[in-house]
């Protein structure tokens, strides 16, 4: 089976049947991300040495009929993930040189399980961007087309996944960073509700947004990296303490009388007719599987990208605080005081982009705008989370795009912040009413980019979304389509 | 203008950034840009509604007051820019 087939799903039977083993699969990945990523760049650190030695003792526990769920998987990781004795720079210059000391919850129940890890995947610095330019080790690019972005900022996940360079990855979405490259990409990603996943050693952007959640090939593994995945941790506060749900288990419940709802406002002008015709289609597909398709009306949608880009940027001002040169990362200091290598450091280590939002953040909490702006934004978050809890009085999941176009080509959003801010407007509400959602693919345009669709599921109600995600998957076969590697990137784009 | 450069001169002070004068230049047209968008925030009566800190809500999250390893002095330097006498070094803090 080619790389780019591997599923965690058919891997765990074949290990089963003893008809492959983890160090071949996952030498596999190694050769195939050697043979694609010096174009694609979704790597910022492999793993090789170490990847096969877990792979060894993976093949070990297989033997002895002592496996988890996903021992022996190759997966990818964000480099989000503080991982110990990995590098681990959240696309920043300013942690180059960081190396943790300890594994973040997720990254630790994982290697509980055996789980082989290849390497840390490219993203946008510090999460903070939705086409993974903003990356200090370069923009990763679209497998499906290199002169497109991937999205973000989950980028390295999405492309690594759809590449078949990995059998699955984690991501991290704020605003849509998994949804977006998932969409972008052609493959699966679900961020859950907030709480649902520790976030603990997760480096932070936006605390009150930040959620953790997988990019796979199909529904199932997503239900099957999910589970392994969510549930409560002493470490994480805002860890929620609700027993995780078999997901797996109820996938194949079908949606026949499910109440999907479609909010008028994802279906707007400014919506690419390719992306709404695939939508469309999509619905279509569920009325045929016997779901009930309701209009419903999240009315302060318009208001979203406004609210969250103050309260984003609020919080990570703040987070981002911890980047001064003292404790970790790389110290900037020609002489003089404490400030001034405060200001040294943190000037040559932050890209532009997260200056910016460190800026408007600031601007935002400071004495005199703090009303205006951080607490007005936290009201409208209020009647964008009522909207929600209204809309799903009547409907069990909501069906919308995941963004509004397909992915759009390099450069084309970076020379305006704002442009590129409001192509998240369908994914950043979720975030702010704190529940669940997931991209699956749904039809691709005419010049072959992948689009996605967007389920939202009840604040918890994962196992429902996922259900809907795998009984249009079973009903369509958008998923089994490979990006072609036949695509060279035009010389004037790079 | 929403925002001079003065205004973002001052907050870049706040953030412990220095900005060139050309990064002075394009954050404020920026930033300009982007709070005239925010703006729109102000469309919306607002008066009566309680603002949400944190989407699901919860109280304050104890947990039992028991002792834990922590990662300790070798694993907390490791990191360290510099450091002397199993200290973080910094360079002198009062003028």
């Amino acid at each position: 089976m080619s790389a780019s087939q591997l599923t965690i799903s058919g891997l765990r039977q074949e290990f089963q049947e003893q008809r492959t083993t983890s160090v071949a699969v996952t030498q596999q990945c190694l050769d195939r991300i050697s043979s694609t990523d010096t174009e694609l760049n979704a790597f910022v650190t492999r793993c090789d040495e170490e990847a096969l030695k877990t792979a060894a003792a993976a093949d070990t526990r297989l033997k002895e009929g002592a496996a988890a769920a996903l021992t022996g998987i190759p997966l990818g990781l964000k480099d989000i993930f503080n991982t110990r004795g990995v590098r681990t720079t959240c696309g920043s210059k300013i942690l180059d040189n960081y190396i943790p000391v300890y594994d973040a919850t997720v990254v630790e129940r994982l290697r509980e399980q055996g789980v082989v890890i290849v390497g840390k995947l490219n993203m946008d610095e510090f999460a903070m961007g939705s086409s993974n330019e903003t990356s200090a080790s370069g923009a990763a690019l679209n497998p499906w087309d290199p002169n497109r972005v991937p999205g973000g900022s989950s980028g390295g996940s999405a492309v690594a996944v759809a590449a078949g360079q990995v059998v699955a990855a984690l991501g991290t979405d704020t605003g849509g960073s998994i949804r977006q490259p998932a969409a972008h990409c052609g493959v699966v990603g679900l961020k859950p509700t907030y709480g649902r996943v520790s976030r603990y050693g997760v480096i932070a952007f936006a605390s009150s947004l930040d959620q953790v959640g997988p990019i796979t090939r199909n529904v199932e593994d997503c239900a099957l990296l999910l589970g392994a995945i969510a549930g409560y941790d002493h470490r994480d506060s805002t860890s929620v303490d609700c027993p995780v749900p078999d997901y797996q288990a109820s996938l194949r419940d079908g949606v026949a009388g499910k109440k999907i709802g479609l909010p008028r406002e994802y279906f707007i002008e400014g919506l690419d007719p390719e992306v709404k015709r695939a939508v469309d289609a999509a619905i279509e597909v569920y009325r045929g599987l016997g779901a009930d398709l309701v209009p419903v009306s999240l009315p302060h949608t318009d208001y979203s990208v406004a609210c969250y880009y103050l309260i984003a940027t609020a919080e990570a001002s703040s987070n981002l605080a911890r980047y001064d040169g003292v404790r970790f990362g790389v110290r900037h200091s020609s002489g003089g005081g404490l400030i001034d290598m405060y200001q040294q450091t943190r000037s040559a280590g932050f890209g532009a982009e997260v200056k910016r939002r460190i800026m408007l953040g600031t601007y935002a909490l400071s004495s005199g705008y703090y009303d205006a702006y951080y607490i007005k934004a936290q009201k409208v978050r209020t009647l964008i989370r009522q909207d929600f809890i209204k809309a799903f009085e009547q409907v069990d999941l909501l069906l919308t795009p995941v963004a509004p176009t397909a992915a759009f080509r390099i450069g084309e959003k970076t020379a305006d912040p704002l442009q590129m801010y409001l192509s998240d407007i369908f994914t950043i509400p979720v975030n702010l009413a704190g529940t669940c959602a997931m991209s699956i693919p749904c039809g691709f345009t005419e010049a072959g980019m992948p689009i996605g669709l967007q389920l939202i599921g009840k604040p918890f109600g994962e196992g429902d979304i996922l259900q809907a995600a795998w009984a249009f998957e079973q009903a369509t076969d958008w998923h089994q389509r490979q990006p072609t590697n036949n695509r060279k990137p035009d010389e004037n784009s790079l | 203008m929403k925002i001079t450069e003065e205004d973002v001169t001052y907050v870049a002070g706040l953030a412990r950034l220095s900005l060139t004068p050309e990064e002075l230049q394009t954050m404020t047209g920026q930033m300009d840009a982007i709070l005239d968008y925010v703006d729109k925030l102000n469309e919306l009566n607002t008066d009566d509604i309680v603002p949400t800190a944190h989407a699901v809500p919860m109280a304050n999250a104890f947990r039992a007051d028991q002792v834990r390893p922590s990662i300790g002095v070798t694993s907390a330097l490791a990191n360290a820019p510099q450091e002397v006498d199993n200290c973080f070094q910094v360079p002198r803090v009062i003028e």
